[in-house]
């Protein structure tokens, strides 16, 4: 059974776990000061230098568990004392370079950069070098690497410079809380702050009050959990106390149909589902905020749905999504998403109450529309609104979408857009690569998620948008 | 009178699309709809007895094929 895509994941599920296990019985504090060695006992470091290390560093991890700092906006957080302060000295001549005759790396350097020593063996010269990286590729012995901090390169808004300790250092002002950075820091020294701690207060308090707490999934959930079925893990929700669980695809169904009609009416717009999307025009290319579709997100539309119906639910959103983090604490938010977790986080939760998915009876999960589903991955948001405008009978607006996942295809849309040279009247944007499935929550990443995503859609009972978001026209 | 319709996954897929529509449009044919008021649930906790709708308090297991019976019994009747 393979529950995660690196050791780090597994590590943060082992931290999050033991934190929710003493919440739900009461004695977190009692035993917070044990977590650490618990999950590093003995005296022989499996992870780090020593094992006192480890468990300086674990101490950190039960913070963040436990919500992080508090006085830092962001849900996006260093663990200085976990960054390595891996190289960053840009790109270097390494063992490889044999001295060839060719010197290709020399004649491609329009800087001047490269000399070569008595054994003809090149070297760049740090003052002169811009690291364009042309001399790493013209290299027949690929000698020339570029030594990056995985976390920088992970971050395509340049938001992560070095300290003065030689630690990683993110700027809030250009963070867009995607999690990329979590997710490719080998060390797990960066990660996201979480709310399981209210989550499962909120869950306890029902249980004697009056208070329903509703999940609300989002459809990137098809392509996780794939070591039990889907049903399972809406069975095993329950289980922990959630009173029913929602497709957040039913909110996308109601996004793509007034999403569409607000495009009609504008001539152009930008999605707003993808909260670090929509943060990255904000802080990146303000002049283009006008454009950001006024909708709400599917999370948000949905939720604030359910609180229609029901305004005493409490509701909790579950997806693969560190940037909802920051979408449910907006002030436009707040009143309906009362908690955001990650599939991982659920992961963590299912074990610290001992719910093992693989057990229990197959629930059943069917709100949505094969369009509001495909959501999840690059380009569904795009064919949504197709359909909805053709479901709506609107035949004179031809839709051009320009769909992008990824910051650096979302940056090109965007600075086109800013230029008035865009060959588009809407623009998708998915910080993350594929979409939600993508998302730094996830619990896998594959090369399936994208087929899951669509075979799910397809088994949705409602076939039109307007067939599933009929039933709340009440 | 008040008539909640359960529209969770597990009553959706037993057919309260259709038992939705049904009502809103015989609420609409008799004229009722200053008297019964339509409204929607994520789910009432009877998933077994779907599609579960609520009369007021009195809940009542419903489907497409019963719902005219339904209506003309439990809402027609008693308004």
């Amino acid at each position: 059974m393979r529950k995660f895509d690196t050791k780090v994941q597994h590590l943060k599920y082992k931290v999050l776990r033991e934190v929710a296990r003493h919440a739900w019985d009461d004695s977190l504090y009692d035993k917070i000061l044990d977590i650490p060695s618990i999950i590093s006992p003995g005296k022989t470091p499996t992870m780090r230098c020593c094992v006192y290390k480890e468990r300086a560093i674990l101490t950190e991890r039960v913070k963040l568990a436990m919500g992080g700092d508090k006085s830092n906006p962001n849900v996006i957080e260093v663990i200085d004392i976990a960054c390595d302060e891996c190289p960053a000295a840009g790109y270097e001549v390494t063992d490889s370079c044999r001295g060839c005759l060719a010197h290709r790396c020399e004649d491609v350097c329009k800087r001047g950069a490269i000399t070569f020593d008595q054994y003809h063996v090149a070297h760049i010269d740090k003052s002169k070098c811009v690291e364009c990286g042309q001399c790493a590729k013209v290299c027949p012995f690929s000698a020339i690497a570029n030594r990056k901090r995985p976390c920088q390169n992970a971050c395509k808004v340049k938001a992560i410079s070095i300290n003065s300790n030689n630690a990683a250092h993110i700027d809030n002002s250009k963070c867009i809380s995607c999690g990329a950075c979590v997710y490719q820091c080998p060390w797990g020294a960066i990660s996201e702050k979480s709310f399981i701690l209210d989550v499962i207060a909120t869950l306890k308090a029902s249980k004697s009050g009056n208070n329903k707490v509703y999940a609300v999934v989002a459809p990137t959930i098809s392509s996780q959990f794939t070591y039990a079925k889907l049903g399972q893990v809406i069975t095993g929700l329950k289980e922990l106390g959630f009173h029913t669980v929602i497709e957040a695809a039913l909110g996308a169904d109601m996004v793509a149909l007034s999403e569409s009609k607000e495009l009609v009416e504008k001539g152009f717009l930008t999605s707003s589902c993808c909260p670090a999307f929509v943060m990255y025009i904000q802080k990146t290319f303000p002049e283009l905020v006008p454009f950001i579709s006024h909708n709400p997100s599917p999370m948000t539309a949905i939720s604030e749905h359910i609180k229609k119906m029901d305004p005493t639910a409490k509701v909790v959103f579950i997806g693969p999504c560190t940037a909802k983090k920051m979408e449910f604490q907006l002030d436009s938010v707040k009143p309906f998403v009362d908690s955001v977790i990650t599939f991982e986080e659920l992961q963590a939760l299912f074990d610290s109450k001992g719910v093992d998915i693989t057990e229990l009876d197959e629930g059943v999960l069917d709100n949505a529309s094969y369009f509001g589903r495909i959501f999840a991955r690059c380009g569904g948001l795009s064919d949504a609104v197709t359909e909805a405008l053709k479901e709506q009978g609107i035949e004179d607006f031809v839709l051009k979408a320009f769909a992008c996942d990824g910051i650096e295809e979302c940056r090109t849309a965007l600075l086109k857009k800013s230029k008035n040279v865009l060959d588009a009247n809407f623009i998708e944007g998915m910080a993350c690569v594929g979409g939600c499935i993508g998302g730094a929550g996830c619990l896998t990443h594959g090369e399936k998620n994208k087929s899951e995503v669509d075979k799910y859609g397809r088994e949705a009972l409602e076939k039109t948008i307007l067939d599933a978001t009929s039933v709340l026209n009440m | 009178m008040k008539v909640t319709i359960c529209i969770g996954s597990s009553c959706h897929l037993k057919g309260s699309r259709q038992v939705v529509e049904s009502l809103q449009k015989l609420v609409a044919d008799n004229k009722l709809e200053d008297k019964v008021e339509l409204s929607g649930t994520f789910c009432i906790g009877k998933c077994q007895q779907g599609v579960c709708v609520n009369v007021d308090d009195e809940f009542f297991s419903v489907s497409p094929e019963t719902v005219n019976e339904f209506f003309n019994t439990q809402i027609l009747a008693k308004v």
